[in-house]
């Protein structure tokens, strides 16, 4: 009965209990919502690159690599010898290998040289594949494939043509020898969506006319002389590697690590993403901890509540007491009612994030390849709900003293 | 003579905070089923009494005896369900919390008393009897406490007092906020269920007119000394 008299007391403030309840659940749900996106945006991190299980550069470092070859930030330092390459793919444990030619670029996105094994053996997102929205994987030397956000920025279609820029930020252009959009790939939400890519051959064929950084004076070589030429790469930026057996993924790394005719650098994605991840960590730790302090300052704002509601509630409480209620019974009454203000609010904040995620999740993928999961609620989120429910009791503990040593002095002696 | 319902001797009150203020009572006395009209103007310490009596604030010397038992003698908690046992209180107005609905309110001493509980019997039957006896009708026994009149909601602080038989019911100026013919019905109600209870009533007042019902009158300064210590 004490329960449904102190549900029945909130409900008599429903306008006030319910601005608060809504607070709460506001904090509660942007407190979950940014756990949800911290943890969707780690794994979705994470998922940037799977089933490569080492991926080979000149040496650096691991991050560098890392940022570069997947990522297309930052440069590399230098590029691995063709011959090295072929080494490595040579390697009886060594499954597959996918080269990759970067150092050009088609308007602010990144223009990638890599075989048509890359289709094959890039996997994101726990093992998916990139699929092809239109069109085909590069058939013709001077083929293209573009990732979901160039052709989306862009307006490209099929057949399009797209001049590659020299080098990044560059005003020269390859305008002798124009692709077309041979295919659009479905978008993945990785740094695939931005990237034009090429086949190695034709990175080197871009390149016949082009002696370091700039164009050889005279006629550009035609198309068709350059299509009989030996297009074989001279270098490569970076490989991805898949070994056919994961123990045998330590050995390589150390074999090509000790590389004796050149120095180079092989990673685990994984380890490296983690390296990355540490880095990036810390801002969306700070961004966890202001949405905490959301939930605090929601919770302070319960007790400022509860606070100016006691002068008017003194006469219930001096009812109480002349009923024969100890003044602790009015102490855990306020709590008891705190408490369920608190669970209201989480619980409505974890519906509040539930509908967020049914809305936002498909907009979060399109916008920007984040994949938020919608699961059933786990011990995370009930762990939330149960600390708001204490960390509201406690609060609630402020005004609930003063209100216990009111009716202790008041009595049963009605104060209005 | 039986043991007196109630008994104060010798009780001194000194107010925290306010040197020098204190109240004494040497001696008054209610017996069973007795009924005793306590007049007295605002500030004559009425208030305090009925705290010292229900056992809210304690005398700081003497003492304060409710049915053989001395208050003094009890913890706070046990005082507290002390009173919930043996005493009904019904205020000037506003007797009800406003959110609860009739039963709630009539039920709500016995939440805290046990024995009175037990005494009570079947509880909601016999806060619906009590209603009934008390002239309200059947179906403000499920509604909410706010929507009765001011006199039906004295009425049923009434039932309140009364559930559970305790022997001894206070009252603190029940009929101030009724007007001449209710307050003439409400005492009718009252004195008749005191009565049937065998409840000993102590009534307080600054309105000596009420006084030809009761058993006996007192003026608050006749028993108490309100005064001003030198000290």
């Amino acid at each position: 009965m004490i329960l449904r008299l102190a549900i029945a007391s909130l409900f008599a403030r429903v306008l006030t209990v319910g601005m608060t309840v809504l607070a709460i659940a506001l904090s509660v749900a942007l407190f979950l919502g940014v756990e949800k996106v911290r943890t969707g945006a780690k794994d979705s991190f994470a998922d940037t690159i799977s089933g490569t299980d080492l991926i080979v550069g000149a040496r650096s470092g691991s991050v560098q690599l890392l940022l570069y070859s997947v990522f297309r930030i930052g440069n590399a330092t230098n590029n691995v010898t063709w011959e090295s390459y072929l080494d490595i793919a040579a390697r009886p444990d060594v499954d597959w290998i996918v080269p990759i030619s970067l150092g050009d670029s088609h308007r602010q996105f990144r223009v990638m040289g890599t075989s048509t094994a890359f289709f094959e053996h890039y996997k994101y997102r726990r093992g998916r594949s990139l699929q092809m929205a239109e069109g085909k994987v590069m058939d013709d030397l001077f083929d293209t494939v573009i990732g979901a956000d160039v052709a989306a920025t862009l307006g490209y279609d099929l057949g399009d043509p797209i001049v590659v820029a020299h080098g990044l930020a560059s005003f020269a252009e390859h305008k002798d020898q124009p692709f077309q959009v041979a295919g659009i790939l479905e978008k993945t939400g990785t740094p695939v969506d931005r990237t034009v890519i090429v086949s190695m051959e034709a990175i080197e064929a871009i390149h016949v006319d082009w002696q370091g950084g700039g164009q050889k004076p005279g006629e550009p070589t035609p198309v068709e002389v350059i299509r009989q030429m030996d297009l074989t790469p001279k270098a490569v930026t970076a490989a991805l590697v898949g070994v056919d057996s994961p123990l045998k993924t330590f050995r390589i790394q150390r074999a090509i690590n000790q590389y004796k005719e050149e120095p180079l650098l092989a990673i685990l994605p994984g380890v490296a993403l983690g390296e990355l991840w540490a880095i990036v960590g810390i801002a969306e730790t700070a961004l966890l901890a202001v949405s905490a302090m959301v939930v605090v300052t929601a919770l302070i704002g319960m007790m400022a509540t509860i606070f100016s509601s006691l002068n008017e509630r003194r006469r219930e409480m001096a009812i109480f007491r002349a009923m024969g209620a100890r003044p602790r019974t009015i102490l855990g009454l306020l709590v008891l009612e705190a408490m369920l203000t608190a669970a209201l609010g989480a619980v409505l904040g974890l519906g509040l994030l539930y509908l967020g995620l049914v809305v936002g999740q498909p907009l979060l993928d399109a916008a920007y390849g984040l994949w938020i999961p919608i699961t059933a609620p786990g011990m995370g989120e009930i762990w939330v709900i149960g600390a708001v429910v204490v960390a509201g009791a406690i609060v609630s503990l402020v005004p609930a003293l003063r209100a216990y040593r009111m009716s202790l002095a008041d009595g049963m002696i009605v104060r209005t | 003579m039986a043991e007196p319902v109630l008994q104060v001797a010798g009780a001194t009150f000194r107010w925290p905070g306010r040197a020098g203020f204190s109240l004494s009572v040497p001696e008054l006395a209610i017996g069973a089923g007795e009924s005793l009209l306590l007049l007295g103007e605002s500030g004559s310490g009425k208030s305090t009494l009925l705290s010292l009596i229900c056992g809210t604030m304690l005398p700081h010397g003497g003492s304060v005896r409710v049915a053989g038992t001395d208050l003094t003698t009890l913890s706070g908690a046990k005082r507290d369900r002390f009173r919930a046992e043996t005493i009904g209180v019904i205020f000037q107005q506003f007797n009800l919390l406003p959110f609860g609905s009739v039963a709630d309110n009539i039920l709500l001493p016995l939440q805290f008393a046990p024995e009175r509980r037990k005494r009570a019997g079947e509880v909601r039957a016999v806060a619906a009897q009590l209603c009934d006896s008390l002239g309200l009708p059947e179906a403000v026994f499920t509604a909410r406490a706010n929507t009765l009149s001011v006199g039906q909601q004295q009425r049923v602080a009434v039932a309140r007092a009364l559930i559970g038989k305790p022997p001894l019911i206070v009252a603190d100026e029940p009929t101030s906020s009724l007007d001449a013919n209710s307050q003439a019905a409400f005492l009718d109600l009252l004195f008749a269920q005191c009565a049937a209870n065998k409840a000993a009533l102590l009534m307080v007042s600054h309105d000596p007119r009420l006084g030809e019902r009761f058993d006996r009158v007192v003026r608050m300064e006749e028993i108490a000394r309100f005064g001003r210590d030198a000290a």
